[in-house]
Formats: structure tokens, C-alpha cells, sequence
């Protein structure tokens, strides 16, 4: 059956891909052990000198990779971008239903596809050029005033040029937005009309309906779409790549320039390929697998959440995507 | 009217006895009033980033457009676009070709064919799972097999099977929603004349399904166009037009002339990666208002809208007839 082998590709795919990253990943998670995940120094090491052999794996002298600070640098921008996304989206999303004639709803509506569809690229270029350089320049020195107490002391320190831990999560949150709203809007929407008629009759106001009723409807839903959100952030490239600063260590404020497992694959591929035993491209590979296992895992979680909403938008934003 | 007692004044705490006010009182209306202007920043926030991003690619591309960006090849210190243009044109194809018949295979066998089990749930869940995986992932393993290890090369065959790799899911899924929507009568009008099973399934419910698998494929269309990561590795970069083998030929393409340029030494080459931004931005605007309007035109033609049924929205059929059986039976649990 052509239709059977054709069901079969993605899981396929899938398969492949993860058994080509553990053939590839092997002698580097020989040569790194436990140090990859907790090291924080990605060093390749003297590709100019006599490679050495440490365990059997041949590797030039010096070469050192602990993904750490990508690690730390991927959740928190994604974790950045879901405390922005959340209550942005929802807030919208409530609005468009609630709020809202048919026909603004629409143009809402298209306005979130063509957000969810603006390549990643673009949203690099747009933070790199115009986004970022604003933010360091009107909006973060504003920031630093804040009271230099807990939750708010963390925007203390150097707000440097835009590039950086702050720029990255909130670009990240305006390509996350989309998720989000639209997933609310469509469970919302599913809120049967008679339960908003019982807190009319109640005489509760809109947002007290909204607050006691319909929230028991669309939480889970609601849920799942943030996790599906930070999904994504968590695996996007190429947006980060441009405004993260791409440097290969933590960030060492909010506004500092770090980098993510995504944007170091993409930005070392090219001179990985110069490392004479192909350890660094290895190590891209181990990379690449511990991106591929924390996405899976937020993934898996988010549908299990979200399973029961699917349907609706042009683009598969919201729809169990 | 009047509001009882137990109405609380803060919601939240829904057991908690609120300070019972007779009318909505001040509090309470400014409490209604701020949470809606709250709403309707947080839509102003979403709608800011649209405007800006697009005013903001439109103003940096059009202050050094010349037409010639699209007629001419780059050269590295300058040119145009035209080899990228055609490159992701040449790519778009071919993920139309080959995304949209596996996706269309695979959302056929998964509502039509296949009876619902475990393994319809694995084949499922692995397309799903699938659509979450980071590109740039797919990008390296496309890289280490294709390019790599097959001996292929930066061509455009690895990005085709790599970008195809990425929207099968999409494809596959809306297929599949498309085909769940098709009315049973279809199938039963079908099956009355004395057709085959196969023969309803080619000549009646795949037919009234071309809408939303249309949408399906243009979707994965407007995703292949926007994707760096997993193309940068397996198709490579070339000044010049695509050629037509399929292996050891690098290709163009218009998001590598974005994200590689713009901070380009030359102003000439800068401007080409504002260009390709808008032209990547209105591609991508006009795939999905052409989504909308396919949706848009099914539903104006659809022969239901005469007969006064809802296509959009079907209703579930009452539990325990006979029809919801066959219904649940035939579909697969969508």
C-alpha cells in the first residue's frame, strides 16, 4: 500500500533522526561524559597540534565542551518569552471573543496567522536592526531605575547594546504570541453560551464571569498551549542566532548577550568542520541530541494537555501544532 | 436587577462571601474597567509587532529598491536576488510535490484506510512529536546523512527531503481533519450507486476534500519558505541559477540572503538582505490570505450550503444511532 509506506515517513524520519544523532553523538558523549551537561567551557581545543587519544577517542589537545551555559542560555530566553507571551496572548484572546464585532475578530484572526507566519529570519533581522537597538536605548535604561529590591533587581546592571538575554526572550515572545492566542481564542470560544448566560443572571460582570467561569473551561486547554509555546521557543534557531550576542557563556545580567543550543549548532557548524578529528562536530551532535530530548519531553507534555482543543486557524497555530 | 448576595466582589476565591453589594458598585465597575483595558493592551501588543516588523522590512527595502534585484544574480559584492528568487521557487515546488503526496498519503491511510488501533496511534503520535522537533536539528542530521554521508553534497535534493521532512506532519494532519469532515452521505450516496470503497474514496470524498488539504499544502508552502536552519547545511549557498541535477548542486535561496547579509562590509549586499526580507514577508503574506480564500471559496461553493447543512462546524451526531456508529467506525477517532 503506497498510502501505508507514505504513513509511515514521519515516524520514520523520526527515528532516523534520532538514531543519526546517537551514532554521531557517541564518541562525543564518550570523550565529555556527565561534564557536558554541567561543564561550562566550550573549548575545541589546538586543531594545529598532534591530535591525542583520551579513552579512545581522538581529540586535539585542549578540546573541552560543556553545553551548560547553552542549556541555561535556551530556557531561560524560552522561560523569559512565556512570562511575556502568556498573559499578552490571553488578554488578547479574551478581548477578540468577548469584546470584539465578527469582522475585527477576523482581521485579528489574520493579524496572528501572519504573525505565526513571518519567517524567523525576519524576526532576527527586525530585533538585530530596529527592536533591539530601541530597547537598549529608550526602554532598559528606564528599567534600571525600577527599586533595587527582589523580583525587580534583576534588571540592575549594564543594559548593553540590544543584543543580548532580554532582547532574545522578548523576540522570542512576540513568535510565541501566536500559540497562545490563538489556541484561547478557539477554546473560548467553545465555551457554551448558557454557562456566561448563569453569570449574567448572577449578575457578575464580564471580567468576574470571566475570572470564576470561564477560566474552569479553558485551562488545560490554555496550559498546553503555553507548553507548546515554550516548545517552540526552546527550539527556535535562527531569530536567536541574530539578537542573542551569540557568545559561549551565560548572560551575566538580564541584559547580557548569551547563546542557545539552537543558535550554537547553526553558528559553529561551518568551523566545527575544521577540527581535524571531527570531535566539534560531534559535539554539536550531543547538542543537538539534548535539544532534540528537552523539546520532545515539553512537547509530549504539552499534547497530552492540549489534546482535547484542536481545530480552527489557517496556520497550525493553536491546532494541536 | 439585582445582584445577590453571594455574588463575590473580587472573583477568585469562589467560596470566599463577598462584601454583597446591592448594585455593581464602583470597585467593581472600575475592577470590569481595568481588566478590559488590560485586554486591549495586551492586543495592542500583539498587533505592534505585525505593524512593525512589516513597516519596519517595507521602509529599510524600499530607500535602496531597484527593480533590477529581481532580474539579476548576486555576485557577492552586490547584484540581485535572482537566483535566490528562483531557488526558492525551484524549492517550493518540490516541497509541494513531495510533502504534499506523502502528507496526502499519510493523512489518507491514517482516516481512511488504516482501522483505528495502536498503530494508527504510534504512526500519529510520531507525526506529531515530529512537527515539534526543533529544525535546525533536522537541519544536522539532513547534513550529517544527506550531505555527508550519502556523498550528495550542499544539493537540492537533501534541503527538498529535509524542508518536505518538516511539514509532512502539516500536511498529513490537515488531510486528515479534511477527510473527517467529509458528510457520511457522501460516502453513502457513493456506496448506494454500488460503488467500491476505494472508488468512493477516490472519486467522491477525496474531491470534497481538495480544500482543506489545499490549505494544508499551502500552509507547509508558507513554512518552507521562512526556513533557515534546516537549509543552510544541506542546500547550501550559490551565486548562481539552480541547475537541474539534483545532487552535488548547491541552491539559492531567499532566508540565507536575509540572515547572511545583513551585516554584510558592502551597502550593496546589506540592501539585498532588506529586499529579501520583503520579498520573503509578502510571500508569506500572500500564501496565507491565499489559504483564507480558498477556505473562503469552498464554503461560498460547497454544495451543503444549498441543502442547509454546516461544513465548518458538523454536528455530533446523538450517541447510540445507528449513523454515530458508523460514523465514529469509518473516521477514526478524530
Amino acid at each position: 500500500m503506497v498510502t501505508a509506506v507514505a504513513a509511515a515517513v514521519p515516524l520514520g524520519a523520526l527515528l532516523a533522526a534520532v538514531a543519526v544523532l546517537l551514532v554521531e553523538a557517541l564518541p562525543a558523549i564518550r570523550y565529555d561524559g556527565w561534564h557536558f551537561l554541567t561543564g561550562s567551557a566550550w573549548r575545541p581545543g589546538n586543531y594545529y597540534g598532534n591530535p591525542v587519544r583520551t579513552g579512545g577517542v581522538l581529540h586535539p589537545v585542549g578540546a573541552s565542551y560543556g553545553a551548560l551555559p547553552l542549556i541555561l542560555g535556551t530556557l531561560e530566553s524560552s522561560v523569559i518569552a512565556v512570562i511575556v507571551a502568556f498573559p499578552v496572548a490571553v488578554g488578547a484572546a479574551v478581548l477578540v471573543v468577548e469584546k470584539l464585532p465578527r469582522r475585527i475578530a477576523g482581521a485579528a484572526g489574520f493579524c496572528l496567522e501572519v504573525l505565526a507566519g513571518i519567517p524567523s529570519v525576519v524576526f532576527g533581522l527586525w530585533g538585530v536592526l530596529s527592536f533591539g537597538p530601541w530597547l537598549a536605548r529608550d526602554v532598559y535604561p528606564a528599567l534600571t531605575h525600577l527599586p533595587n529590591v527582589p523580583p525587580l533587581d534583576v534588571f540592575h546592571g549594564p543594559v548593553g547594546a540590544g543584543e543580548g538575554l532580554l532582547t532574545s526572550g522578548l523576540v522570542l515572545a512576540a513568535m510565541i504570541v501566536p500559540i497562545i492566542a490563538a489556541t484561547t481564542r478557539d477554546l473560548l470560544r467553545q465555551v457554551p453560551e448558557t454557562t456566561k448566560e448563569g453569570a449574567d443572571a448572577l449578575g457578575m460582570t464580564h471580567a468576574e464571569a470571566f475570572r470564576t467561569v470561564q477560566v474552569r473551561w479553558v485551562r488545560t486547554g490554555v496550559l498546553g498551549a503555553l507548553v507548546l509555546g515554550l516548545g517552540r521557543a526552546l527550539g527556535e534557531t535562527i531569530a536567536l542566532a541574530l539578537v542573542s550576542g551569540t557568545v559561549l557563556s551565560s548572560a551575566t545580567s538580564i541584559y547580557g548577550t548569551m547563546t542557545t543550543v539552537a543558535a550554537t549548532i547553526v553558528s559553529l557548524l561551518d568551523s566545527a568542520q575544521t577540527d581535524p578529528t571531527g570531535l566539534a562536530v560531534r559535539a554539536l551532535a550531543e547538542a543537538a541530541l539534548v535539544l532534540l530530548v528537552i523539546t520532545l519531553g515539553v512537547n509530549v507534555g504539552a499534547r497530552v494537555l492540549v489534546r482535547r482543543s484542536a481545530r480552527g486557524a489557517a496556520l497550525p497555530i493553536g491546532a494541536g501544532f | 436587577m439585582r445582584a445577590p448576595a453571594a455574588v463575590p466582589a473580587v472573583a477568585g476565591g469562589s467560596g470566599a462571601p463577598g462584601r454583597a453589594p446591592l448594585v455593581i458598585g464602583r470597585r467593581r465597575r472600575a475592577a470590569d474597567r481595568l481588566w478590559w483595558s488590560l485586554c486591549a493592551v495586551a492586543l495592542a501588543l500583539v498587533v505592534a509587532p505585525v505593524v512593525w516588523v512589516i513597516t519596519g522590512v517595507v521602509q529599510r527595502a524600499v530607500s535602496g529598491w531597484s527593480w533590477s534585484v529581481l532580474t539579476t544574480i548576486s555576485t557577492g559584492v552586490g547584484g540581485g536576488l535572482a537566483n535566490a528568487i528562483v531557488g526558492t521557487f525551484v524549492l517550493l515546488v518540490g516541497v509541494g510535490l513531495l510533502a504534499g503526496l506523502v502528507g496526502l498519503g499519510c493523512g489518507v491511510y491514517l482516516a481512511e484506510i488504516a482501522r483505528p488501533s495502536w498503530r494508527t496511534t504510534v504512526l500519529r503520535s510520531a507525526s506529531e512529536v515530529l512537527s515539534g522537533v526543533p529544525s535546525i536539528v533536522l537541519g544536522y542530521v539532513g547534513y550529517e546523512a544527506l550531505v555527508v554521508g550519502l556523498h550528495w553534497g550542499f544539493s537540492l535534493l537533501a534541503g527538498l527531503i529535509v524542508l518536505s521532512v518538516l511539514v509532512v506532519p502539516y500536511v498529513a494532519k490537515s488531510t486528515e481533519i479534511a477527510l473527517g469532515q467529509v458528510p457520511l452521505g457522501y460516502r453513502e450516496g457513493g456506496e448506494a450507486l454500488g460503488m467500491t470503497r476505494s472508488h468512493v474514496l477516490r472519486t467522491v470524498v477525496l474531491r470534497s476534500a481538495v480544500p482543506g488539504i489545499a490549505t494544508g499544502v499551502i500552509i507547509a508552502l508558507a513554512i518552507s519558505v521562512g526556513e533557515t536552519a534546516p537549509l543552510l547545511y544541506t542546500a547550501g549557498w550559490t551565486n548562481s541559477y539552480p541547475t537541474a541535477h539534483l545532487l552535488h548542486a548547491p541552491i539559492g535561496y531567499l532566508t540565507y540572503a536575509t540572515y547572511t547579509f545583513y551585516d554584510d562590509p558592502y551597502p550593496a549586499v546589506r540592501a539585498l538582505s532588506y529586499d529579501a526580507a520583503l520579498l520573503l514577508v509578502l510571500l508569506v503574506v500572500g500564501l496565507i490570505a491565499s489559504s483564507r480564500l480558498v477556505v473562503h471559496l469552498s464554503q461560498r461553493y460547497s454544495p451543503e450550503r444549498s441543502l442547509g447543512a454546516g461544513r465548518r462546524s458538523p454536528r455530533p451526531l446523538p450517541a447510540g444511532t445507528a449513523e454515530a456508529g458508523v460514523a465514529a467506525e469509518g473516521t477514526g477517532s478524530l
